[in-house]
């Protein structure tokens, strides 16, 4: 089991009502968290089920889906950047 | 190199200033800032606010002014970016570039502010007539970083 710090950005903090959590998590990739994630229904389904888009990033890098996630990894999940 | 993500506003004079500041080796100074609208996708915007991801977003930044060091010989580079409430008119991001001629300073000037719009990890909310509204990520601009990618 690997226990991961979660963090969600923007539009997603808002939607899933929190900026950050704590999870024991069983899987071994990105994907495999996303999954987790949008099991959970409502604004997670919405979000993350594929009809709208987001970044992942492991230790504060954007990855692809297929990342493993390391040993307590800081995970961010949020929307297409929109600085500058 | 200097990068910060900061509330205050900055001035452009002060920032290139001090790029020049006791050297006679810099012969050209680009430099770029980005200002809050008061219009966006046809309505009116009274203000805007930035959100980013701290630690990742200084890392970010840092990875792409490496990145435009590669590719040409840069003396100097200055970012700066502004998070929290904006109002119509106010600077929100400076990029400036020192390097020998200007060939190298505006090719990176441009770079750097390519490659932020995409991968930096800021987020900006307006306050539209409306209510809030989360600006959407533009493909013109994913085009924009990957012109870059092909040179």
């Amino acid at each position: 089991m690997n226990t991961l710090r979660v963090l969600y950005f923007a539009r997603l903090r808002e939607r899933f009502g929190m900026a950050e959590e704590t999870l024991d998590f069983a899987g071994a990739t990105a994907a495999d968290l996303v999954a987790t994630l949008q099991a959970r229904g409502g604004a997670w389904a919405e979000e993350l089920g594929g009809a709208r888009a987001f970044r992942v990033a492991v230790n504060q890098d954007v990855v692809a889906l297929d990342a493993p996630l390391p040993a307590r990894a800081e995970v961010a999940i949020f929307p297409p950047v929109t600085g500058g | 190199m200097k990068i910060l993500v900061q509330g205050d506003a900055f001035d452009l004079g002060v920032e290139v200033d001090a790029m020049r500041q006791g050297r006679t080796d810099i012969g050209a100074i680009a430099s770029f800032v980005g200002l809050a609208r008061d219009m966006n996708e046809g309505s009116g915007v009274a203000a805007m606010t930035l959100e980013h991801y701290p630690g990742m977003t200084e890392k970010a930044l840092a990875r792409l002014v490496d990145d435009a060091c590669a590719r040409w010989p840069l003396l100097d580079v200055t970012v700066i970016h502004r998070v929290g409430r904006l109002l119509p008119g106010d600077p929100i991001v400076l990029v400036a570039v020192a390097a020998s001629h200007r060939g190298e300073a505006f090719a990176a000037c441009e770079f750097i502010m390519d490659y932020l719009k995409t991968q930096a990890p800021f987020w900006k909310k307006e306050e539209t007539p409306a209510g809030g509204r989360w600006v959407e990520a533009r493909a013109s601009d994913e085009a924009a970083a990957a012109r870059w990618s092909d040179s």
